[in-house]
């Protein structure tokens, strides 16, 4: 009873209006380059870029967390991994050094994102297969320390900046386009986003996807039935993670900088917020979330520079009086309360 | 031989700092069903009360209750503006909700304070050090610390095992609706044990103050520590964590004393070596933590059997 991602989500929207609108916000997503610069605001592509990044870490969290029930708080390790990755590669690629004795550097991203997501889902099988041998409280409390620990290693990693992070100095290439344009960025970052996405709705549909929804609402029913219900976890778990380094990957190109911030746990707190915030368990929800805890972030910080003396708070009301994140909210403000 | 006993009580004098957060933090997720990341707060707010009344009075004595106290009254409005809505809810939202209320501490610590980070002077009556064996001198705070958290142990395990107060939070514990059915204020109960676990954290925080720096930020790294902590001694139990904070107490400072001079003996690079053994030795109690997972998942010694 307790838990709000055990109720199936209220349809909103019938199918047809469903698919019209998202059809409707995948034209405006690309033509916002455009929009940016007819209104002379050239910065919000950039925002852009940083919101439908996140919203692939968000969506690859929604699946553990709101499909899975695992309620991972270390999600901030598996995206910096992948940013490392990228990191790394183009370190080799500028020096020449070998990496494990072979000649690994490289600034394609088409060979870049891809060991992103290999390396960030090996490093979320090793941790997951730890983890999930806990369950409740005690996952919350794993999944965060051993986020702290990779955090740690990377500070330790003086080889790689340590504390001071890594600089990519290009993005990374990709044939007959220009990343090095933010626009053309934009869109790059916006296809991965929408491939995502797409993938991630299919998962959910899947019989994989329905197994796992079972093991959220009764792991031991479904373990009565036979499931193997730990490998599923774990599956989910490890795709998650695997979401996580693509995003990873693509904020090091976006904002050509590595460290270990992007481990940092208040980056997991982030995640999760966007995710309840959108509503979890939900396909969209969280670019929802990504994008109002982003524009809510760059508004308040834009006000004043303590701005997380109001967003605090803000979360803790939203929490407390709307369940289920903003459609709970919408639902609140129309007078349906709870 | 000197260095490591010197370091061995190091890391017991951690392990009973951590014993206080884990104390409280295990106390109220034992009992209440409530993880409260904002435990480190609490131990911010006892630090920083400690250290400003400190510096304004130039009195340990008179800072040190006004820290516990401090954290005492935050914990206790904490839990009845918050915490309470948060009983019958899942693990998540209690998360997001004290994750948010962990930003709005520091950042409200931080227009208050400031970011440089504070000092506090260790009290003239505890300042100096006794020997301890031969070659060894050992500072009498320190030592300090030790007695104080041992003793606390002591009161916590009276408390609840010994007197009526105990006997209700127990009671509680099973079964909530029970004891209010038999007319005990529940909610005021938990209010006053949420308070006692801020006092805790509060404790903590009020003695930190003089060796380590008061800062924002100093709640969380040591909260994830406390995690670790509850985790290896097993959730919702104060002996668990007893047990779990000596050991990540000890383990964390022997690393730390001992592995670089261990890996420069096997590495030709110095500077390599030292900062491998940094990496290695922050990381050492979460292998820790692993590796006592792969043994026992529900932890040393799990509550309720």
């Amino acid at each position: 009873m307790a838990d709000p991602s055990n109720k199936p989500a209220r349809p909103l929207l019938s199918s047809v209006r469903r698919r019209l609108l998202v059809a409707l916000l995948l034209v405006g997503l690309v033509v916002l380059p455009y929009l940016a610069s007819l209104a002379g605001q050239p910065a919000l592509v950039s925002l852009a870029t940083r919101i439908v990044i996140l919203a692939i870490a968000a969506a690859s969290l929604n699946l553990a967390l709101g499909y899975g029930g695992l309620i991972s708080f270390g999600h901030a390790a598996w995206y910096g991994v992948g940013a490392y990755v990228v990191g790394v590669l183009y370190r080799h690629f500028v020096t020449g050094d070998l990496l494990f004795g072979l000649p690994l550097g490289t600034d394609q991203l088409l060979i870049t994102l891809p060991a992103a997501i290999l390396v960030s889902g090996l490093f979320a099988a090793g941790f997951g297969a730890l983890s999930l041998r806990t369950s409740g409280v005690q996952f919350i409390m794993i999944t965060l320390a051993f986020a702290q620990m990779i955090f740690f290693f990377f500070v330790a990693l003086k080889a790689y900046g340590g504390d001071d992070g890594l600089i990519v100095r290009r993005r990374n290439a990709l044939p007959f386009v220009d990343t090095r344009d933010s626009a053309t960025f934009y869109w790059v970052s916006l296809f991965f986003a929408v491939a995502w996405f797409a993938f991630m709705g299919r998962v959910v549909r899947s019989r994989f996807g329905k197994v796992l929804a079972g093991v959220r609402q009764s792991e031991r029913r479904m373990a009565a039935i036979g499931v193997p219900t730990y490998r599923y976890k774990l599956a989910a778990f490890v795709i998650s993670g695997m979401g996580a380094g693509l995003a990873g990957a693509l904020m090091a190109n976006h904002a050509r900088f590595v460290s270990p911030d992007m481990l940092h746990w208040t980056q997991s707190g982030e995640f999760m917020i966007m995710v309840i915030l959108g509503g979890a368990g939900t396909l969209l929800g969280p670019a929802l979330g990504a994008a109002v805890l982003i524009g809510l972030e760059t508004q308040l910080a834009a006000w004043t520079e303590h701005w997380q003396v109001i967003l605090g708070p803000l979360l803790v009301l939203m929490i407390l009086f709307t369940r289920g994140g903003l459609s709970g909210l919408l639902g609140l403000l129309r007078g349906g309360g709870r | 031989m000197p260095l490591l006993i010197e370091q061995a009580l190091n890391g017991v004098q951690l392990g009973f700092m951590l014993f206080l957060l884990a104390a409280g933090l295990t106390l109220i997720f034992g009992i209440m069903g409530v993880i409260n990341l904002a435990q480190g707060s609490l131990y911010m707010i006892g630090a920083y009360a400690t250290a400003a009344v400190a510096a304004k009075t130039g009195s340990f004595l008179l800072a040190a209750p006004a820290g516990l106290a401090a954290a005492a009254l935050a914990g206790m409005s904490m839990e009845y503006l918050v915490v309470r809505r948060l009983y019958a809810r899942d693990h998540l939202d209690q998360v997001l909700a004290t994750f948010g209320l962990i930003l709005f501490f520091n950042q409200l610590t931080t227009i208050l304070f400031g970011r440089q980070p504070l000092f506090v002077e260790i009290p003239p009556f505890l300042n100096g050090s006794v020997p301890i064996v031969e070659g060894l001198r050992y500072p009498v705070y320190r030592l300090a610390i030790i007695a104080v958290g041992l003793a606390t142990a002591i009161a916590l395990y009276v408390l609840i095992a010994r007197t009526r107060l105990g006997m209700l939070i127990r009671a509680g514990a099973t079964n909530r609706d029970m004891v209010r059915a038999l007319g005990v204020d529940i909610r005021l109960l938990y209010t006053v044990l949420f308070g006692v676990g801020a006092m805790l954290a509060g404790l903590a925080g009020v003695m930190a103050g003089p060796i380590l720096s008061v800062q924002v930020g100093m709640g969380e790294q040591v909260l994830i520590l406390t995690f670790v902590v509850v985790v290896i001694g097993g959730v919702g139990s104060i002996r668990g964590a007893f047990v779990g904070a000596l050991v990540v107490g000890v383990v964390d400072t022997l690393l730390r004393a001992v592995l670089p001079g261990l890996l420069r003996q096997l590495m030709s690079s110095g500077s390599e070596a030292d900062a491998l053994a940094s990496g290695l030795s922050a990381m050492g109690v979460y292998m820790l933590m692993a590796i006592v997972l792969l043994i026992r998942p529900k932890g040393l010694l799990p509550a309720h059997g």
